[in-house]
């Protein structure tokens, strides 16, 4: 059975196809089918071994997949687990005749099925078929339809572009203006230039089910959920609360019978999801006897706005809310299971036929990145924006709501939180807390209820139901017991019931955390654990899922068994992705594996880590010390002692709770608080650095400006700026000048960052490295090289495995530096290290700077343990364990690499997101990672290319900007274009240098003068929108000069329009450069098992273990 | 409506007091007062008010295991008989401001309406688990005297199994369903013998153009016959079918002369009919999410389910196959007739609340009337009523 998998993370196609995936390929061994899978992200836990049975880290495209069915001849494929790019390339394998071909069986959801989905049109027309209304809509391929549309449905309009992710393209038009933006936009985004116009159901309520169906015809609802943001926000970017809390039974029937009725005409034989809009009440549009209609039977009047004929991530989130695994019994349907055969293994006794019942209140609030890119466009509307989810459940709203609030990880956000500007009057430059659809309403409606501005108002404003908006004015009052009233046991117990955490009751009741804490333990006050049991308790249950709250009755004593705590990564976010769930499942495999029970804490729906049979008991919590702590006392238990904590898996989440256990004298395995802070803390560490005479860039921490300018002098710019704590927060930047300096300063300040670390910046290559320490010797799998130069971020860097050009000198130093880092910090487990290489800087030595140390696995860790076949994270909790790496059969120093090249390369989601700036810098801001591998270089770059969109063809049209400094550079890189036959665009400076070296340019204007005020344009120049717009160049590389914001403007808008026109778009001539080598030299690539590439070091690893 | 306490304001309190002495305190809703009945739960997450209405659910202490109540208040059309039925209402938490178009009041004031004293604040998920384990058994929420007080007053109240509840809640006269609007009437003529009926049992027959007469469930063989049906159906109800003597005999009666259809109750009278003893499942199956398998096709209904009582297939007459069953403790869920149309189903094919996939078999059932078959193709058409 073929699988193919959702390929890179980016906004709308997360972790939930990972976790999909992993069930699918996981429900197949069961069944005892083969399982073949396909996927590009190395990130993925689908692609580990013991998870499917043939793994293959390829590009999803039809050659690269046709060439695997070649080879492996499945006897069916299923196309509905890998998110909508493992459906697009079923269809396309389909349509290309490949499935035919080698007589491949599409499983799950019939092809016509897909097609009717997906295709607007013929969608609308089954659902005519079949009586189930729809919104007015047209249909158009061009602006001219568009206009033609525009007449028939009127403003505001949803323009919805076809077969694209996450609703990429489209939005709500008001205006003439943003409905001609949007159609044209809309019309670039979808693959087959095709938008849908449809009249806006702004307001109305939106409500989703989950819908199964086996081949017998048996249909049920896995549940349902209700969007607190109503129509006109995207289902992903809304705070979605299951079941739903506003529809009458009446209600929930008619529209679960409804998504049962279009499941059926689809003859789906698997999961789907369909989208409906429900009018908030029978008056909203012209009803027939709306006057009388509340004493009659007559419902308000909805809408089918959507169907995914495929596991989704709503099927992600309803398969947490309610504990029924979606993805696992789709699997097994397709290959034939009928749902009454199928155990529900949460009961154990009872089967997959039948719908759960809940009896707790779940809510998901969207994580969005704009915490990271403040310039961005909050607004929310039909393109989603965030990056992942987190969800909590309790026997509340406003307990589950304020629990998935605390559960955001964004600093300084609590429920208090309020923008600055709306703390100031009207009068003196405040604002009133914004009620558009935007990352910021929730805190914006509390702010409003703050100041007496009443629920039915906001709920006027809004549009949403005033049951909400009613809950969080009872959140609101309680805000005011607790500021008013003298802290009781029945009012302290009172607000936590609604959710409040200590951090907040201390802050309105004026005491500090850590002593609201100790009343609560005074008091008695504790929170019990509840299972979510698919059943409402109606059965005895073994599932080791868990929530908390405060209630009387505990269904979690502690485990009896030797136990340990793996601390989750929480919410996707950028710079912590599904590379830490990895490692959290991995850890969870490996206690498992050495007898151990496995305790998993996190908040995130869309994971492996939080599904109910990755551990032996899974907390679904807030990852902040009230939270752990609890859960931790939980499993101690009366008298007992705590597990200790694993804190190296879950990113920087997991990291920053090793302070918090210390200080309630908590235990946590592997490398001890105190080393993890000597890392974590820059001024410490740097001490230490010194100490072992390791090089490092030169650098001095300062608190004030007045210090850091003279500072930055002395070292010389460009100085490389980072605050000296990591603790997630501000990144680092290069900094040209004074004047930049100041404002990074300024920014810092207002965050409250400690104190600033100058270090010179050193322009080199950077390498990093994953390293395991047990105390005594330190293995190094491997040394990574990236292709940007220092200076980007190494997330966002393409790196290569094995490094192609570090010396044996340079490796040399990599290791001894790392060994003895590793040694002095007394590192237990993993730890990264990042080092720029530059010999020039140390004419005397082999020129490895050390610019970081991450005391925990980072983000390349399942990248690494891919390619090397080192398992890291087995090893690392081995040496938690107790085992040295020579007991678990391993030595130090540096793993002989493979043969075979590996490059990983980022992806980006820049097309969600309107007003970011693309260009590569020190902050991170790709979203996902691809992996090329293959047996030479080239071929892995390749691929690399191809996997992250970024490959380009002899002939590509390329625009040039380059900023002065780089210009001399790119000589190379041009002359290489005109060899590979690319016509050449350029603005005027870039096109001078084209033309002086010979060689044929189109010149093309800017649009401005430096940014200073907007060109008049030249007689028959096209400008450089004009030239990114219409097509005419299919591929930029744009440097850009420094920070300063008179160059930004220009070079900005051309990178705006090449992400929205969806083409490459360069900012590092390293990046460029690895793109135009690979197509001045074309060659084929290899299609094997992952296994096949690194086919000796597998023996190796055999004879080591030994 | 009786006006409620000012929202948000504190409640008194109260406790809920079992036969086997657990006690769980919480605060007061509802009418003041005591209620005591036999404790069960539904896992119904929507439906409250259709629930309380459920004749089926009289003589008992109803516990949601759904925590919020009353989102969406109480409305003028979902009621399914005339009051609350239920003798007392356990929640988790109950909210003092629903919000829906249709909402009246708040379901607080109408349980005070109708005189129905309930608690709120506890921990159901606990209490359910409790009758999960121990089997459902007799309770009170009260308000004013001690648990001691109450488990000895408990002590002497008769046990639900004991109660003929059914004479409570059946009509007293025979009457013709007009429904809430005008049907066209002129179809066959449907005799309803009320065991406990719910409105919607009457409002999908006579959306299909039934012509639909309810009678009390003492009504004998020949005044039902009287009345000329073209069909009839047994109804739901509560309490112990073995208690039934007189409606079984009575049936027994009409067999073979008109077709006939037992909805739960009325499944199990007719059960008896045919041979069949009834048995008292420990918690009964209360919910909107049964799965029932149909075993000539093969296939899963999800079924809405209100029942504490099962028929034990042991002692069925050969004539009667049982062709349903329930999927997960393999119950009796539904039985036909080899010759005769006479279908009899364990669940509520009238959800109200609860899914309407099997809103159809009243389809099949009239395709077996005389003059029938044309309408119950109408009805399937109109998918509902």
């Amino acid at each position: 059975m073929l699988i193919i998998g959702s390929g890179p993370i980016v906004i709308g196609q997360a972790a939930e196809f990972d976790y999909a995936g992993t069930q699918a390929c996981l429900a197949m061994r069961e069944e005892g089918v083969t399982s073949v899978l396909v996927n590009s992200n190395p990130a993925t836990i689908m692609t580990e071994e013991g998870i499917a049975d043939i793994v293959y880290i390829e590009p999803l495209t039809v050659e690269a997949l046709a060439r695997v069915i070649e080879r492996e001849r499945p006897d069916g494929l299923l196309p509905t687990l890998g998110g909508q790019t493992g459906l697009n390339l079923a269809v396309d394998l389909a349509e290309a005749g490949v499935l035919e071909r080698y007589g491949v069986r599409l499983l799950g959801t019939p092809l016509e099925s897909i097609r009717l989905a997906e295709d607007r049109e013929s969608f609308r027309g089954l659902l005519r078929e079949i009586g189930e209304p729809t919104p007015d809509s047209v249909i158009v391929e061009s602006w001219g339809e568009a206009e033609r549309a525009l007449l028939e449905i009127g403003l505001p309009a949803v323009i919805r572009p076809a077969y694209t992710l996450g609703g990429t393209g489209g939005g709500v038009a008001h205006t003439p203006q943003e409905y001609e933006r949007i159609v044209r936009s809309g019309l670039a985004a979808s693959p087959i230039g095709q938008v849908l116009v449809e009249r806006s159901l702004l307001g109305w309520k939106e409500i989703e089910y989950e819908v199964m169906r086996d081949g017998a015809d048996t249909c049920i609802t896995v549940c349902n959920m209700e969007n607190l943001d109503p129509m006109g926000v995207h289902t992903g970017d809304s705070i979605v609360v299951a079941p739903s809390q506003t529809l009458s039974d009446q209600e929930y029937q008619m529209l679960r019978s409804s998504s049962l009725r279009i499941i059926r005409a689809l003859g789906i034989e698997g999961g789907c999801n369909v989208q409906l809009a429900l009018a908030p009440r029978p008056d909203v549009v012209a009803w027939e006897g709306a006057a009388g209609a509340r004493d009659r039977r007559e419902a308000p009047p909805y809408h089918v706005i959507e169907v995914n004929p495929r596991v989704s991530r709503s099927s992600a989130l309803a398969s947490k809310v309610t504990g029924y695994p979606i993805a696992r019994v789709a699997a097994k349907i397709a290959i034939g299971r009928r749902l009454d055969e199928i155990e529900n293994s949460v009961t154990g006794r009872t089967t997959a036929a039948f719908e759960p019942a809940l009896d707790y209140c779940v809510v998901k609030i969207p994580r969005w990145p704009f915490d990271k890119f403040p310039a961005g466009d909050r607004s929310l509307g039909t393109q989603m924006k965030a990056t992942g989810e987190v969800m909590a459940a309790d026997r509340t709203f406003e307990s589950a709501l304020q629990k998935a609030l605390r559960s955001l990880e964004i600093s300084g956000r609590s429920l208090l939180w309020e923008h600055p500007s709306w703390k100031r009057s009207l009068g003196q430059g405040g604002d009133e807390p914004p009620l558009e659809a935007t990352d910021d309403r929730l805190w914006a409606l509390l702010a409003h209820l703050r100041r007496d501005v009443g629920p039915d108002e906001l709920s006027r404003r809004t549009g949403i139901d005033p049951w909400f908006t009613e809950r969080l004015a009872r959140i609101v009052a309680m805000e005011r017991r607790l500021l008013a009233e003298e802290l009781t046991p029945a009012l302290l117990l009172a607000a936590k019931r609604m959710g409040f955490p200590d951090t907040v009751i201390a802050e309105l009741a004026d005491r500090l955390p850590e002593q609201v804490r100790g009343l609560r333990e005074e008091w008695g006050i504790l929170p019990v654990y509840k299972m979510v049991d698919t059943c409402a308790a109606e059965f005895d249950a073994r599932t080791p899922y868990f929530y908390s709250c405060y209630e009387q009755e505990n269904e979690a004593p502690p485990l009896e068994r030797e136990r340990m705590l793996v601390i989750g990564s929480g919410p996707i976010r950028i710079g912590q992705g599904i590379e830490f769930d990895y490692c959290s499942v991995q850890a969870a495999r490996a206690l498992r594996q050495a007898g151990f029970a496995a305790i998993l804490a996190n908040s995130n729906p869309e994971t492996v880590s939080t599904d109910f049979d990755t551990s032996d008991r899974l907390y679904f919590e807030p990852l902040d010390g009230e939270s752990v702590r609890d859960l931790l006392a939980n499993e101690a238990g009366e008298a007992g002692e705590a597990p200790p904590s694993i804190v190296q898996f879950g990113g920087q989440t997991a990291v920053n709770m090793a302070p918090v256990l210390k200080r309630a004298a908590l235990p946590v395995a592997g490398s001890s608080p105190e080393a993890i802070d000597i890392a974590e803390d820059r001024r410490r560490f740097e001490a230490l650095v010194s100490e072992l005479s390791i090089p490092q860039p030169p650098g001095v921490a300062v608190e004030r400006l007045e210090e850091a300018l003279p500072t930055a002098e002395a070292i010389g710019y460009p100085v490389l700026v980072r605050p000296s704590y990591v603790l997630g927060g501000r990144a680092m930047e290069v900094v040209q000048n004074a004047a930049e300096l100041s404002r990074y300063f300024a920014a810092a300040r207002e965050e409250g960052s400690g104190p600033i670390l100058i270090d010179r910046y050193i322009e080199g290559m950077e390498v990093e490295v994953d390293a395991i320490c047990d105390g005594e010797r330190v293995l190094i799998p491997g040394i990574m090289e990236h292709v940007e130069r220092a200076g980007v971020h190494s997330g966002d860097s393409m790196a290569v495995y094995p490094p192609q050009h570090v010396s044996r000198e340079q490796q040399d130093a990599v290791v001894d530096y790392t060994t003895r880092m590793a040694l002095a910090l007394g590192v237990r487990g993993l730890m990264n290290v990042q080092y720029v290489i530059a010999p020039e800087a140390e004419p005397d030595g082999p020129g490895v700077f050390v610019i970081e140390v991450n005391p925990r696995s980072s983000r390349t860790v399942p990248f690494i343990s891919k390619v090397t076949g080192v398992p890291m994270v087995d090893l690392a909790v081995g040496v938690m364990l107790g085992r040295t790496l020579a007991e678990q059969g391993y030595g130090g120093g540096l793993w002989p690499p493979p043969p075979l090249v590996a490059v990983k390369a980022p992806v980006f989601s820049m097309s969600k997101l309107g007003g970011v700036d693309t260009f590569l810098g020190p902050e991170m801001k790709s979203t996902g990672e691809v992996m090329g591998v293959d047996l030479s270089f080239e071929a892995a770059v390749r691929k690399a290319l191809i996997a992250s969109g970024l490959d380009l063809h002899p002939g590509t049209p390329v625009l040039l900007s380059l900023a002065d400094r780089t210009k001399a550079e790119a000589v190379p890189l041009i002359r290489a274009l005109h060899e590979a036959g690319c016509p050449l665009y350029a603005t005027p400076g870039t096109a001078d240098l084209v033309g002086a070296l010979g060689i044929p340019v189109s010149r093309v204007s800017k649009l401005t003068d430096d940014g200073r005020r907007v060109r008049e344009p030249v007689e028959g120049q096209p400008t450089v929108a004009d030239v990114i717009a219409d097509a005419r160049v299919r591929a930029v590389v744009n440097t850009l000069e420094g920070k300063s914001t008179t160059h930004i403007r220009d070079g900005f808008y051309i990178r705006r329009q090449a992400t929205e026109q969806r083409i490459p778009c360069f900012t590092s001539l390293d990046t460029a450069g690895a793109a135009i080598r690979a197509l001045a030299r074309p060659g084929s690539y290899e299609i094997r098992p992952l296994p096949e590439y690194r086919d000796g070091v597998a023996v190796a690893a055999a004879g080591g273990a030994e | 409506m009786t006006a409620g306490p000012v929202p948000g304001a504190p409640r008194g309190a109260a406790r809920l007091v079992l036969a086997d002495g657990r006690v769980f305190e919480g605060e007061a809703i509802g009418a003041p007062g005591r209620a005591t009945g036999e404790v069960v739960f539904t896992t119904s997450m929507t439906g409250y008010q259709e629930s309380l209405t459920d004749p089926s659910y009289g003589g008992q202490v109803l516990v949601m295991t759904y925590p919020l109540q009353g989102n969406y208040g109480v409305n003028a059309v979902d009621s399914e008989s005339g009051r609350i039925q239920v003798r007392g209402f356990v929640v988790r938490e109950l909210t003092d401001l629903p919000s829906h178009w249709r909402s009246h009041g708040t379901l607080d004031g109408y349980l005070r309406a109708h005189g129905v004293p309930g608690i709120a604040g506890i921990d159901t998920r606990a209490l359910t688990r409790h009758l999960r384990t121990r089997g459902v058994l007799m309770g009170t929420v009260t308000s004013d005297e001690s648990a001691e007080q109450a488990l000895a007053r408990l002590r002497l109240t008769p046990d639900y199994a004991a109660g003929d509840y059914v004479a409570t809640v059946s009509t007293r006269e025979p009457y013709a369903f007009t429904g809430e609007r005008d049907h066209a009437g002129g179809g066959p003529h449907i005799v309803v013998v009320d065991l406990g009926v719910k409105r919607n049992i009457m409002r999908i027959l006579a959306g299909r153009g039934c012509r639909v007469t309810a009678v009390p469930y003492s009504a004998s063989a020949s005044e039902i016959r009287r009345l000329e049906p073209d069909g009839v159906v047994l109804s739901p109800g509560p309490g112990d079918p073995m208690l039934l003597d007189g409606v079984v005999e009575a049936t027994r009666r009409l067999v073979g002369s008109c077709p006939m259809l037992g909805i739960c109750l009325g499944h199990q009278v007719l059960g008896r009919v045919f041979g069949a003893r009834t048995y008292k499942l420990p918690f009964g199956h209360r919910g909107a999410n049964h799965p029932v398998l149909d075993l000539p096709s093969g296939r899963v209904w999800i079924t809405s389910q209100n029942h504490g009582f099962a028929v034990d297939a042991a002692g069925l007459a050969a004539e009667m196959r049982v062709e349903q069953k329930h999927l997960n403790d393999g119950t009796v869920e539904g039985l036909v007739h080899e010759e005769l149309p006479i279908f009899t189903i364990q669940y509520h094919s009238e959800a109200s609340p609860g899914p309407h996939d099997t809103e159809f078999f009243f389809d099949r059932f009239l395709a077996s009337v005389s003059g029938g078959g044309a309408l119950a193709a109408v009805g399937e058409r109109a998918g509902g009523a």
